[in-house]
C-alpha cells in the first residue's frame, strides 16, 4: 500500500492562526519587479540612494569609535535613551509632546504594530481600520486572528459618521471592539490625509466609545506643499499609541522605528518587546542615534520630501496624460496613489497581462480583509525615477486598454465578488521589491 | 554510482516571465545539488550579461532552469545551440513543440497515445465573429465540464476548470491574460498523474509516477508550491496494468515530441485505466514541492548525481 505524502509532516500542526499564510500566484508574480527591465509601481522602498553614505559611515565609526562595546551588545528592552530623546524631538515637529520614558524602541514601527496587537487582541476581537488599509497591519491582525473592519475613508480620511455606525454595528452584534488602526498622514495606500477636524471628531468618537487609537505615522515628515495636520497623539496622551519609524526619514535598513504609549501600555510592550526579541538592534540604535547627533537630519528630510514630490508630480502628469478617463487620488506627501479602475475590470487578475508588458503594481485587494479592492490599484512613486514612472504608467495604460478590450469582447465582468477566491493573505510584493 | 568528472555548469534561471520565482527556485535547487556533488556551480539570471559570461567561462555545460517562455519554447536553447554550448534538455526544436499544447497533443494523439478533445481559440477569432457565437459553437461541441487554459504556458497558470457554461467567459479572460491563445478542453475526470522520464544515453525510462491529490480544489499554483497543500502517492494507487500504460503512454509522447534528457509528461487515467495525455513539459519543475525531484527519489536516484549524469549525456550528446 503506498502512502500518501504531503511535503509537511506538520501540516496538521500548525496553530489556527497560521490559516492563510501560505505564497499566492500574486505573491510570485512579484518576482519580476526586481528585473531592471520591469517599471515597478508596486512596492513601498524608499528611495536611499539620496541619503549620502558618507553620513552613514560617518555614523557608523563614530559609534565603533566611542561606543563599540554598547553598541555590540544587548541593550535594554526599552532602547537606548538618548535615541528615544531624539525620537522625542523627531515627534514635536508634528504637535507632540511626550517623555522619553513613554517611547519604546522597536524593531522597526512594523514590530510596534504587532507587539501593540499582541498586547490587545484575543481571537475574535475586532479591530477598526480604514478602507482601504495597509496590508502589513492587515496581516499582523489576521495572525492574532482579529476581525477587521474597515471604516468608509473618503479624500479627507476616515469617515466619521461611517466609524460611529460601524461601532453602533459591531456593539449590537456582541462585538468587542480593541482599537482603531489609523495612517492618518498620506495613507498607505490610498494617499489621503486626515483633516485636522477629522482627526478631532474621529478621537472624540474613540473616547467615548472606550476605543483605543493606534496611530500609525511612518510618512508625517514627507509632506510636500505644506505640512501635515499635527497628529492624532498632540491632541490626546492617554487614548491614543503613536507608532513611528525611521526607515522613510532615514533607512528601512536600520530597523528602527517606536511606539509612544499611556504609562501602563508602555510599560506592557517594554516586557512585550523583551519576550520577543530580547532588545532591539542595538547596533542599529546606536547609529541612528549617532546619525541624529550629528547630521543635518531634517535637511535630509528635506531632500527626501524634494524627490518625493518631483515624483509624485510625475505621476499626476502620467497619469494625467495616459489614463485621463479614470480617477485617482492626489497624495499631499508620501508614497503611494489610489487608482479605481473601470467597474469591469479585476486589478488582481490583470497582473499577469502587466508583467506581460513590464510593469508592475499592487491590486487594490491586498488592501482589505474582506476580499474587496479588486476596482484599485496602489501605484507607488518612491522609488523608480520619474522617467521610469512615465513609462510605466503608459504600459500601465496598455494593460487597462487591453484588458478592457478583452472584457468587450465577452461583455463579461470579470471580478470576482468580495469573497477572497484565494486562501493565501499573501497577496502584496514582499518589502524588498521597488 | 560510478563517480563524475567534476564540471563547470552554468544553471540558467530566472528571467522575465510569469513563472520566474519557480523558475528561481527550481534553479537554486538545481545548483545547490550540483554544489553538493562537488561541481563548480555558476547560477545566473537570463539577462544581459548571460551570454557575454558563456562565452568568457565557456562552462562545460548549461542547465536551462528557466521555466516560462524563452526557457521552454525552444528560444534559449536555440541561442545555446548557435554558441556551441551544451546544453541539458530538449533541442529547441522539440522545446517549440512541447510548449505548444496543442501541437504537442496532435503530435502525442498520432502517436497513438488518447487526448482530450479540444479546440484552441486566439483572442482575434472572439473579436471577428462576436463572442457569443463562438462560444455556443463551442458549447456544442464541447459540452462541460472543461478546462480552460494558456496554449503556452506552465505552472497552471490561468487555467480554469469549468463546470457551468456561465463561468466560460471567464474562465476565458483569465487564460489570455497569459496567452494569446486559448485551449478548450474536454476534461477526463480519473487519477491524475505526472510521470518523469529521465534519458542518459540508453533511451527515455519512465519514473515511478507521482499521483496527485490536492487537499483543496484543483492542483493549481497554491497546491503547486505550498508544501502540505497536495498529498502525492509514489508510485501510484494503480494496477500494474494501469500504471504500466501510464508509464508507456508517457514514454511514447517524450518520444513522439523528440525530447531529450529529461522530461514529465502529465496525464490522466480514467477508470478504464486508459492514460490521456494532458501536456509535456521539457523543464519540470524542479523546487522543494515539485513532482520530478520526487519522482526521482522514490526510484532511488540521488538528485545530485542525476543532474550530474543528465549533464554527462548532454556533453556526450553535445555535436550529435
Amino acid at each position: 500500500m503506498t502512502n500518501g505524502n504531503s511535503l509537511d509532516p506538520w501540516y496538521d500542526s500548525y496553530a489556527q492562526r497560521t490559516a492563510g499564510l501560505s505564497a499566492s500566484e500574486v505573491r510570485a508574480l512579484f518576482a519580476v519587479a526586481s528585473r531592471p527591465e520591469v517599471v515597478s509601481l508596486a512596492g513601498g522602498m524608499p528611495y536611499v540612494s539620496a541619503l549620502p553614505r558618507e553620513l552613514v559611515t560617518g555614523s557608523i565609526d563614530r559609534v565603533m569609535a566611542e561606543d563599540s562595546a554598547m553598541a555590540l551588545q544587548y541593550g535594554g528592552g526599552q532602547g537606548l535613551r538618548s535615541l528615544r530623546e531624539h525620537i522625542v524631538d523627531v515627534m514635536s515637529l508634528e504637535g507632540i509632546r511626550a517623555s522619553a520614558e513613554d517611547v519604546v524602541v522597536t524593531t522597526g514601527s512594523q514590530h510596534a504594530l504587532d507587539l501593540v496587537t499582541r498586547l490587545f487582541i484575543d481571537p475574535g476581537d475586532v479591530v477598526l481600520a480604514e478602507s482601504p488599509s495597509y496590508v502589513g497591519a492587515i496581516g499582523v491582525f489576521r495572525s492574532y486572528q482579529a476581525e477587521t473592519v474597515h471604516v468608509t475613508t473618503d479624500e479627507h480620511g476616515l469617515v466619521p459618521e461611517a466609524l460611529r455606525e460601524a461601532i453602533a454595528n459591531l456593539r449590537t452584534q456582541g462585538k468587542r471592539i480593541k482599537f482603531l488602526y489609523t495612517i492618518p498622514n498620506f495613507h498607505n495606500p490610498a494617499g489621503v490625509t486626515m483633516s485636522r477636524e477629522r482627526r478631532i471628531e474621529v478621537l472624540d468618537i474613540c473616547r467615548s466609545n472606550g476605543i483605543l487609537v493606534l496611530e500609525d505615522n511612518p510618512y508625517g515628515l514627507l509632506w510636500f506643499d505644506e505640512p501635515a495636520p499635527q497628529a492624532i497623539r498632540s491632541i490626546d496622551d492617554e487614548g491614543v499609541v503613536y507608532l513611528g519609524s525611521f526607515s522613510k526619514t532615514l533607512a528601512p535598513g536600520f530597523r528602527v522605528g517606536w511606539a509612544l504609549a499611556p504609562h501602563a501600555i508602555r510599560e506592557k510592550l517594554v516586557l512585550a518587546n523583551e519576550s520577543a526579541v530580547l532588545a532591539p538592534n542595538s547596533f542599529g540604535q546606536y547609529v541612528v542615534n549617532a546619525y541624529l547627533d550629528a547630521a543635518d537630519w531634517q535637511g535630509q528630510v528635506d531632500t527626501f520630501r524634494g524627490i518625493y514630490a518631483e515624483r509624485r508630480d510625475a505621476m499626476m502628469g502620467a497619469l494625467g496624460e495616459f489614463l485621463p478617463d479614470l480617477s485617482w487620488t492626489r497624495p499631499d506627501g508620501g508614497f503611494f496613489v489610489w487608482l479605481t479602475l473601470p467597474e469591469s475590470l479585476d486589478s488582481k487578475g490583470m497582473l499577469p497581462r502587466a508583467v506581460k508588458e513590464l510593469v508592475a503594481y499592487t491590486p487594490g485587494t491586498a488592501f482589505y480583509a474582506d476580499g474587496r479592492g479588486g476596482g484599485n490599484i496602489r501605484l507607488s512613486f518612491c522609488y523608480p525615477t520619474p522617467e521610469q514612472i512615465r513609462v510605466g504608467v503608459k504600459r500601465l495604460a496598455t494593460v487597462i486598454n487591453d484588458e478592457l478590450e478583452l472584457i468587450e469582447t465577452f461583455g463579461h465582468a470579470t471580478r470576482p465578488s468580495a469573497v477572497s477566491e484565494s486562501r493565501s493573505t499573501v497577496v502584496a510584493p514582499p518589502p524588498n521589491v521597488s | 554510482m560510478a563517480e563524475l568528472t567534476r564540471r563547470h555548469v552554468v544553471v540558467v534561471a530566472g528571467g522575465i516571465s510569469h513563472e520566474r520565482d519557480v523558475s528561481l527556485r527550481s534553479g537554486r535547487r538545481v545548483a545547490d545539488s550540483l554544489t553538493g556533488y562537488g561541481w563548480q556551480v555558476d547560477l545566473r539570471d537570463a539577462d544581459a550579461s548571460l551570454l557575454p559570461a558563456l562565452r568568457e567561462s565557456r562552462p562545460d555545460v548549461v542547465w536551462p532552469a528557466l521555466h516560462g517562455a524563452s526557457g521552454e519554447d525552444g528560444a534559449l536553447r536555440g541561442v545555446l545551440e548557435a554558441l556551441d554550448i551544451p546544453f541539458v534538455g530538449s533541442r529547441s526544436t522539440s522545446a517549440r513543440l512541447a510548449w505548444d499544447k496543442p501541437t504537442a497533443s496532435a503530435l502525442v494523439a498520432r502517436a497513438g497515445v488518447r487526448t482530450p478533445r479540444s479546440v484552441t481559440l486566439s483572442h482575434d477569432v472572439f473579436r471577428e465573429l462576436g463572442a457569443v457565437g463562438v462560444l455556443e459553437a463551442i458549447a456544442v461541441e464541447h459540452p462541460v465540464p472543461l478546462a480552460v487554459k494558456p496554449a503556452r504556458g506552465g505552472s497552471a497558470q490561468g487555467v480554469t476548470l469549468v463546470e457551468d457554461l456561465a463561468d466560460l467567459p471567464r474562465a476565458m479572460v483569465s487564460a489570455y491574460t497569459y496567452c494569446d491563445d486559448v485551449v478548450v478542453e474536454q476534461l477526463i475526470r480519473g487519477t491524475e498523474l505526472a510521470v518523469g522520464i529521465i534519458d542518459t544515453g540508453d533511451g527515455p525510462v519512465a519514473l515511478s509516477s507521482v499521483e496527485i491529490v490536492p487537499k483543496h480544489g484543483t492542483y493549481g499554483f497554491e497546491a503547486r508550491y505550498n508544501a502540505g497543500e497536495t498529498t502525492f502517492f509514489t508510485p501510484a494507487r494503480l494496477s500494474s496494468e494501469f500504471a504500466q500504460a501510464a508509464a508507456d503512454a508517457a514514454v511514447a509522447a517524450h518520444r513522439a515530441l523528440g525530447l531529450r534528457h529529461l522530461s514529465r509528461v502529465d496525464l490522466i487515467v480514467d477508470g478504464a485505466g486508459t492514460p490521456w495525455f494532458l501536456e509535456a513539459n521539457v523543464l519540470p519543475g524542479l523546487t522543494e514541492t515539485s513532482l520530478v525531484p520526487q519522482a526521482l527519489s522514490a526510484s532511488g536516484f540521488d538528485l545530485g548525481w542525476t543532474y550530474a549524469e543528465l549533464a554527462e549525456q548532454a556533453i556526450r550528446d553535445h555535436g550529435n
